[in-house]
């Protein structure tokens, strides 16, 4: 999992404080295609300079809640609210937001320079002041030299470029962004994820990012909004959403899980137990949680939060013995699946700290799991 | 065997070529006889084309015709653009169907029943409004609209679906109304597709005997008719003088679009380098950070 290079720098959480403005804002926004309800009750607010994701596999409604921020689509009900301003029945073409496409949709007729200059066009803008800001704007994504060409002279990452550097000259206060990244190969996108980054600090510009990638979401994102069958199921900053998913579905979404399912067996404010089918010690968890004993609950613990080892542990709960069943070696670090004696299969990753290690854990060992106590989330839906 | 092989193609080919040339080649050669009989030679004479250039009765037909393809296919463009566009682009609306049936229905109409039906209409028109007045170049021009439309709606409509919509849909985000982007955006992408439907439209109106046949008026006969009706009185040579220069006109036209082909590939296969090698230039300076 890629660490979001914000992090690095000063905080930035306007959601955290109260005085704090929304710069867009969703309001019970639903939208209905005949039967089929592909956005249900959205509510959310995004502030000024975030790069919002919204994430989800595809038909979740990321799609289509995107493009009624662009204007596309109508809402059934609820409002959006960009800046203060009402914006639900703005057609696209009066709305301060540019959205860039995932098929890019760079006019195949227009070279890179008018490709760009098209919005500033539009606005009837003075001749010198639209080639001032095409020739800024194609500097600033490195497609100066190419301003004569035709998109189907450029590359795929190239006509990205002149897809962003078209939506951005025009100085939106909100930029969409639909699946940005999806049509570049990998070594590529890790660049582009950076730059793009770079940019939106560059210009101050809101951004919001559709993305059924969770790796994107996690690099790109202050904040992620995880969705499912239209219905937003948690907002949170990426490690937020990685460290605390409040359901099943947001632990399995982001990340690989362990979910073991169990039944509360003490609940108190200070600690939880949890006795579970699949384990023969009961998993103890440092925290309490809001739920009534004899609740079925879910504790999902991440693979890098497992220890493995020979001996077994010494403590009473939160272990486990097993079988390494198969170990894949991926480099930087390995993926074991270990097989439970109740036939689970759980599974861990070790880092491969060191180069040369014979007495690496092997095919068929039996061994010993163990995890802190603060290490499992426990969630009730 | 592979022998046999080659030997085997090389008379296909040539029966080929046989079927499909000999009879456009014996039309030529035949042009140039200096015999009045078609069937007999009669010796090697340009008389026949003298006579067709003196001959007011082809040279006015040959020039109504042009002038009515020319107007028909220009209308046809038009209105078979906004039909195309309106069953591309417009969802499923009440009567789409409807619509796309009757846009179509004068490509599987049976052209003798199209052309009665034109005829009816026309006369019933006349008799009701008075317009138009009598049968001649309007109602040829009409009718010619009616059936070409058709296939320019086809042409238009199916080059619309494979357009990436969103190519639209950016245009409005970056502020152009739906008029602007329609003609700045939608019309030049589908322009080559406009083009060949233009072409389709002259040609079929420009061959068209049957639906002609019922809609023309005295004094109204296009290029096709006249042929024809010279033909049934046996074919005179400066028919076939007329034909040679038809096949050569056309003979040019395949010829330039096929060198505009093959130039437009060598462009094609040129960019497609170009921007193999910009992808690499990316990647180089990419890497360099």
């Amino acid at each position: 999992m890629s660490t979001s290079p914000r992090a690095a720098q000063q905080k930035f959480e306007p959601w955290k404080d109260p005085e704090a403005k929304p710069y867009v804002r969703i309001e019970k926004i639903t939208k209905q295609f005949g039967d089929f309800l592909a956005v249900d009750d959205v509510s959310l607010d995004i502030y000024k300079k975030e790069i919002f994701c919204l994430l989800g596999a595809s038909g979740c409604g990321k799609t289509t809640l995107l493009r009624m921020l662009a204007g596309f689509e109508r809402p059934t009900s609820g409002r959006i609210y960009i800046d203060g301003v009402d914006m639900t029945s703005i057609p696209p073409y009066e709305r301060p937001v540019n959205m860039m496409f995932q098929s890019y949709a760079v006019f195949p007729h227009m070279t890179v320079e008018q490709n760009v200059a098209f919005g500033l066009k539009q606005e009837g803008l003075p001749r010198t002041e639209i080639a001032k800001r095409v020739v800024d704007m194609l500097d600033l994504v490195k497609l100066g030299q190419f301003a004569k060409r035709k998109p189907h002279q450029l590359s795929g990452g190239q006509r990205q470029r002149v897809a962003l550097a078209r939506s951005l000259v025009k100085k939106p206060k909100l930029l969409l962004l639909d699946e940005p990244l999806a049509a570049l190969d990998k070594k590529l996108r890790e660049h582009t994820q950076f730059e793009l980054i770079n940019i939106q600090e560059t210009l101050g510009v809101t951004f919001i990012v559709v993305t059924h990638d969770q790796e994107e979401a996690m690099t790109l994102s202050s904040r992620i909004g995880l969705m499912n069958h239209g219905e937003i199921i948690q907002v949170g900053t990426p490690s937020e959403m990685y460290e605390y998913p409040a359901s099943r579905f947001a632990a399995e979404f982001i990340g690989s899980v362990n979910m073991f399912e169990g039944r509360l067996i003490e609940d108190e404010p200070s600690y939880v137990r949890i006795e579970c089918d699949d384990l023969e010690v009961p998993i103890y968890v440092d925290h309490g949680i809001s739920s009534s004993p004899g609740a079925t609950v879910w504790a999902a613990i991440r693979p890098e939060k497992i220890m493995m080892s020979r001996e077994k542990p010494q403590q009473a709960d939160n272990w486990a013995s097993a079988i390494v069943q198969d170990i894949a070696y991926m480099g930087d670090m390995s993926i074991y699946l270990l097989r439970l004696d109740s036939g689970k299969v759980v599974r861990i990753t070790q880092p491969n700290t060191y180069r040369h290690a014979d007495d690496r854990i092997t095919w068929d060992e039996r061994v010993h799991l163990s995890w802190h106590p603060e290490s499992p989330v426990v969630v009730t839906k | 065997m592979k022998q046999g092989i080659t030997v085997f193609r090389a008379i296909v080919l040539t029966l080929g070529f046989a079927f499909l040339y000999i009879p456009i080649a014996s039309l030529i050669v035949y042009s140039f006889n200096e015999s009045r009989l078609v069937t007999v030679w009669g010796g090697f004479s340009t008389k026949w084309y003298g006579a067709l250039f003196r001959n007011e009765q082809i040279l006015n037909a040959a020039w109504l015709s042009i002038k009515v393809a020319v107007l028909s296919a220009t209308l046809a463009v038009v209105l078979g653009t906004l039909a195309g566009m309106v069953l591309a682009r417009f969802g499923p609306f009440k009567g789409r169907t409807l619509l796309s049936g009757l846009t179509t229905a004068p490509l599987v109409m049976p052209e003798v029943i199209t052309g009665l039906s034109l005829l009816l209409l026309f006369v019933t028109m006349e008799q009701l409004i008075g317009w138009p007045a009598g049968r001649g170049m309007t109602t040829i021009v009409i009718s010619h609209i009616t059936f070409t439309m058709a296939f320019v709606t086809v042409v238009v409509q199916s080059r619309l679906s494979q357009m990436d919509d969103s190519l639209e849909e950016a245009a409005m985000d970056l502020g152009a109304r739906p008029h602007k982007v329609f003609f700045l955006i939608t019309l030049p992408i589908i322009f080559p597709a406009l083009l060949s439907g233009w072409l389709l439209a002259f040609t079929l109106s420009l061959d068209d005997l049957v639906i002609t046949s019922f809609v023309a008026g005295p004094g109204s006969s296009t290029l096709p008719m006249v042929i024809f009706s010279k033909v049934r009185l046996g074919v005179s040579p400066d028919i076939n003088a007329l034909a040679t220069i038809l096949v050569v006109i056309v003979a040019i036209g395949a010829l330039v679009a096929g060198i505009f082909t093959a130039r437009q590939k060598k462009i094609r296969d040129r960019d497609a380098q170009m921007a193999l090698a910009a992808n690499q230039q990316m990647i180089e300076s990419l890497k360099k950070g």
